[in-house]
């Protein structure tokens, strides 16, 4: 379990990570959860490694009423301990262990793209996005693009980045007034990837009519986020008939820990807690 | 045996080191030498055509490639099968690297040599091997259907047939007790695989000086690795010396030797003349060291209208994967002590154990007997729901009683000796543990559980182990044995045995294990027996040694040896404390010198007057020293006991299953150090809830191990173990001098005949096979509810 032969770049500024991504047919280096395993595996073998660890700026985050802008370099525990949003920390504490949470970033983790991670779904039942750059060698400087979530998780592992972009920050927007908002997972082991897994936002608005959206972990390609819209008021929402739509958009494929059904009906199970306390909290926000 | 310390909860003097990293495993030592790997078989089953190592050669820092043929012929001849019995008709175990043919994920094909393990790996992914795919024999119904074979002269893969029969009092089989009994049942059981799954992983370290072979390995026998490498490389013993340093683990995996790399990284030393290290990975261990609990038992049982079995015949297929080095030692535990507790009217039980393309199935922890009380504890709740009657009340109907003792069970042990349980107390512990739990007061709901499993080990196996006790001039007292440690805190409780037998305080004796310079004869630590074997063995040394010291104290206080007693290292005269002599001095006087390198050597110098001149320095039938050696050879196993009691939650949702309470009563005769047994019972419950919620090892259709990583094969966390409550029961065993049993791997034993019982009073259908997870349980209701 030693990882194959690689050329270790570690550039202290943004620009000469994004020239050396654009020059080199390398791997970002963040807090590396899931890349030194894989290498260590020999999963992965890229020729070249770009720690961006010592690159300056791309540690802080940013909380405005917008939302929170998470920067490439912040560690789940650092991320979790602001707890500038109150999704975003409710699902940090889901992951994985507070060891792993003190050296894994929040953006790679969006950027590994797994369909069982819990921070893809937070980002996409958000509608948040991923700043992408890149540098630009005939302008000679970097290039930045905003990648809205519904387009930034592509398949299983798989993020919308090109082999020469850095992630350098992700952004969760605020959860709207009068809104509240669940996390609910069933995992094999405290810390294990889930099983199955349902986010869910509920919004009430003034008049006390609540709209909803929910995303799943574990059951899909990515993050299945449904947008249940409007679902009459909080009090007397049908939450079982909700909660059986989500289940219904997703297609769970069944592996060695669980069966296919067993994960549908999970989420099934899940999307109702998740929407009953995301709704109990909206409600008490607005004051309904 | 009157002092405290026997008996006490001694804090375990080797944790302070292993806790604060101060251990030194087998790969903090030989920083220097080279290092080896491995090309493994990525497939379960095939023929070797061709091996190119060609494109490995450029790889910076390589030194030596090796395969098969690239073997002396003593070395590359297959692996010692270690137990044979004449049940195992086709035993059949694997060469060190392999020949022509592979026959599991894992096994060793090619050795590389080279400067760090980083090369040494890099040039193992450039090696060509050219496999001859064969179909591979996966799962037991595969392996008994015989279509295809794992070992083309091993006809239906079966490697042993064995079958057993201990007929009734009055002379009917099993069978025909059934045919006649009142009530019968028959139903299937299936247990999955799990493993060992230590800590720290095998590991081997040579050096060769060119004359005398010493090798470090993390295993459970130093002197049986120390026989078996000097046999596999042609060396006289005396030039073979095997250490095992700090081990991070063992629970059976390590009883297995010589380990294939155990043999190669010794001969590429001596080949080399270099150091030569190779440190196990976790993929390495799943898949090239070895497996265990896989079986599917058939059982059919009659019994009368209080539950009490007249007859019971159990039919069991054993996984035995690709290879048998340790014999059909699992099988055998399973059949025999799966009686557990019980007089049975009639028994018959037959196995057979057949070969497939996975990874060889040796002991592991409970070494066969959680599948055997997993089928007797499950038996026997049936009987209850068959007859509507309390589980803990079917099981007192079959109890061996007290004054039954000694009880024959009629059958051979895997010692070879007769399986008869030496002491006991069945009843009474029943008592404890339905106390403990709350049996009889219990609130039993829809998605809550009680569940109960008893068992009876087997422990304390032979054929011996020895110990020496040396007391030097400074008072210290150097206690050895032969078998290794593992973290079962040997140091504290072989120094326990020491100072209370001695006299002594318990800071001035130290333990030394595994070390075959210091103690070459052993067996080895396994089958819960270190205490047993060996801890006898010590306390008989220091009997010697403080019978010598006695001796020499009466000649120097002019006393009668009857009259003098050890007390915190001073030999005094019984009734005049005044009188006495320390231990040191006694010491000194044991060994007449003719150099007086320090103050205390100077009074035992030929001029310091206090020798008589009329007789030799050393009298006729002494030897010079205060130390003693003997041996425990115990005449047969002694028979440890335990009852477990557990309260389950089922979330009526999720079928998510929660362990809320965990009780266990225990007898494992005197106890030495109450709290190392129960350390030991709490880490076996720990690895019992893995095996019975979490734990199994996956093979798909082509033979290939989809778990073989902590990512996938879940063994439970800290926040999965639930808090175990123990209660103990002293039944001492009239068999050894100290009257203790075995208690390393009773913890384990019944914990998943415990869930499934749990579980089933939760849910109000049958478990019949283990691990359980969340998934299989949703499924379990759909099946059985609809």
């Amino acid at each position: 379990m030693k990882p194959p032969p690689f050329e270790y770049h570690a550039p202290r500024d943004l620009g000469a990570a994004l020239r050396t991504l654009a020059e080199v047919d390398g791997k970002v280096l963040a807090g590396g959860q899931s890349l030194i395993p894989m290498l260590n595996m020999r999963l992965a073998a890229p020729a070249h490694l770009v720690d961006i660890n010592r690159v300056g700026g791309l540690g802080a985050s940013e909380v405005t009423p917008e939302g929170v802008r998470v920067g490439a370099l912040a560690r789940h525990a650092e991320v979790e301990r602001a707890a500038a949003h109150p999704l975003l920390t409710r699902a940090l504490k889901l992951v994985a262990h507070p060891v792993i949470r003190n050296r894994g970033t929040v953006v790679g983790s969006l950027v590994h793209a797994d369909p069982a991670a819990e921070l893809p779904a937070v980002l996409a039942v958000l509608g948040g996005s991923v700043r992408a750059a890149r540098w630009d060698t005939a302008g000679g400087g970097p290039v930045l693009r905003e990648v809205p979530a519904e387009e930034f998780f592509v398949g299983p592992m798989e993020s919308a980045l090109g082999p020469d972009e850095l992630a350098v920050s992700a952004f969760f927007p605020a959860l709207p007034e009068g809104s509240g908002a669940a996390f609910e997972e069933v995992s094999r082991r405290h810390g294990d990837y889930a099983l199955a897994g349902v986010c869910a936002v509920v919004t009430v608005g003034a008049d006390g009519a609540a709209r909803a959206r929910a995303a799943c972990v574990g059951v899909g390609a990515g993050p299945v986020v449904v947008d249940l819209g409007e679902l009459g008021p909080v009090r007397r929402a049908g939450w079982k008939a909700a909660a059986a739509l989500v289940r219904e958009a997703t297609d769970p494929e069944e592996d060695i820990h669980a069966t296919a059904a067993y994960r549908r009906h999970l989420v099934g199970v899940l999307a109702e807690r998740a929407l009953r306390n995301a709704a109990r909290e909206g409600a008490a926000a607005r004051g309904a | 045996m009157t002092t405290k310390l026997f008996g006490e909860p001694v804090q375990r003097r080797e944790d302070p080191r292993l806790l604060t990293g101060q251990g030194r495993y087998l790969d903090d030592l030989g920083r220097e030498a080279l290092a080896a790997a491995f090309v493994r078989s990525p497939h379960a089953h095939a023929r070797i055509r061709d091996i190119d190592v060609g494109p490995a050669l450029d790889v910076e820092g390589l030194v030596a490639v090796y395969t098969w043929e690239d073997l002396p012929e003593r070395v590359g001849r297959a692996l010692p099968l270690l137990i044979p019995h004449p049940a195992l008709t086709h035993g059949r175990t694997a060469y060190p690297l392999a020949r022509e043919v592979v026959r599991h994920v894992g096994e060793p094909v090619v050795m590389v040599v080279a400067t760090d393990r980083y090369a040494a790996e890099d040039a193992c992914a450039l090696i060509e091997v050219d496999y001859e795919l064969r179909k591979p024999v996966v799962g037991l119904e595969e392996a008994v259907h015989g279509a295809q074979l794992v070992h083309e002269d091993v006809p239906g893969n079966v490697g042993a047939h064995l079958v057993q029969e201990v007929p009734a009092p009055g002379g009917h089989g099993a069978r025909e007790a059934i045919e006649a009994a009142p009530h019968t049942l028959s139903f299937r059981l299936d247990i999955e695989r799990s493993a060992s799954m230590p800590l720290e992983g095998r590991g081997v370290y040579a050096r060769w000086d060119g004359r005398d072979l010493r090798v470090y390995s993390s295993t459970q026998t130093s002197t049986s690795v120390r026989m078996a490498v000097a046999a596999a490389l042609g060396l006289p013993l005396p030039q073979v010396e095997v250490i095992a340093p700090d081990v991070g683990g063992g629970f059976g995996v390590k009883i297995v030797h010589p380990w294939p790399e155990e043999v190669l990284v010794p001969w590429a030393a001596m080949t080399l003349g270099r150091e030569v290290k190779w440190a196990e990975d976790r993929r390495e261990h799943f898949i090239s060291s070895a497996h265990e609990r896989a079986q599917v038992q058939h059982v059919r049982v009659g019994f009368d209208d209080e539950g009490r079995v007249l007859g019971l015949d159990v039919s069991i297929l054993h996984d035995h994967g690709a290879y048998t080095p340790y014999g059909i030692i699992v099988p055998i535990v399973t059949s025999t002590q799966l009686l557990g507790p019980y007089r049975v009217g009639a028994y018959r039980v037959e196995f057979t154990a057949v070969y497939t393309n996975t990874v060889q199935v040796t002991p592991y922890r409970g070494a066969g007997r959680p599948q055997g009380v997993f089928c007797m504890e499950r038996t026997m709740d049936k009987i209850a729901r068959h007859l509507g009657k309390d589980r803990t009340a079917v099981r007192e109907a079959n109890f061996i009683r007290p004054e039954e003792f000694p009880y024959d069970q009629g059958m051979i042990f895997q010692d070879g000796r007769p399986l008869i349980y030496d002491s006991g107390d069945y009843p009474e512990m029943l008592r404890m543990i339905k106390e403990l739990i709350g049996w009889d007061s219990f609130e039993r709901r829809p998605g809550r559980g009680i569940g109960i499993g008893c068992y009876v080990e087997g422990t304390g196996v032979g054929p011996y182990e020895g110990g020496h006790v040396q007391i030097t001039s400074d008072g210290r007292v150097h206690v050895s044995t032969g078998l290794t440690s593992q973290g079962q805190g040997h140091e504290t409780a072989f120094a326990q045995i020491a100072a209370a037998e001695l006299g002594v305080p318990i800071e001035r004796v130290s333990v030394v294990t595994g070390d075959t310079r210091r103690f070459a004869y052993a067996v080895g630590t396994f089958a819960s027996r270190a205490a047993v074997v060996s801890g006898n063995a010590i306390a008989l040394a220091c009997r010697k040694v403080r019978e010598k010291a006695l001796r020499i104290a009466a000649d120097a206080l002019e006393a009668d040896p009857a009259d003098l007693d050890i007390a915190d290292g001073l030999v005094h005269v019984a009734g005049t404390p005044s009188a006495s002599i320390p231990l040191s001095t006694v010491a000194v006087l044991a060994n007449p010198l003719r150099y007086a390198f320090d103050e205390e050597a100077a009074k035992a110098t030929q001029f310091s007057g206090t020798a008589s001149p009329d007789r030799p320095p050393v009298a006729e039938g002494e030897e010079p020293g205060l130390e003693g050696r003997d041996y425990y050879s115990p005449i047969r196993s002694t028979f440890a006991a335990g009852m477990h009691a557990a309260v389950v939650e089922t979330d009526p949702d999720t079928a998510e299953i929660k362990v809320v309470r965990y009780a266990v009563v225990h007898d494992c005769g005197r106890l030495i150090n109450p709290m190392i047994v129960e350390g030991q019972i709490h880490g076996g419950v720990a690895q019992g809830i893995g095996g019975a919620l979490y734990e199994r090892m996956v093979y798909d259709q082509h033979g290939q191990l989809v778990n073989a990583s902590f990512m996938d094969f879940l063994m439970p966390y800290a926040t999965e173990v639930p808090h175990v409550e123990t209660d103990h029961l002293e039944t001492p065993s009239p068999l050894n001098p100290l009257g203790i049993k075995g208690a390393g791997e009773a913890g384990v034993i019944p914990v998943s005949a415990v869930i499934a019982s749990a579980v089933e009073d939760a849910e109000g259908f049958a478990v019949d096979r283990m691990p359980i997870s969340p998934s299989e349980l949703f499924e379990a209701r759909r099946r059985n509810r609809g």
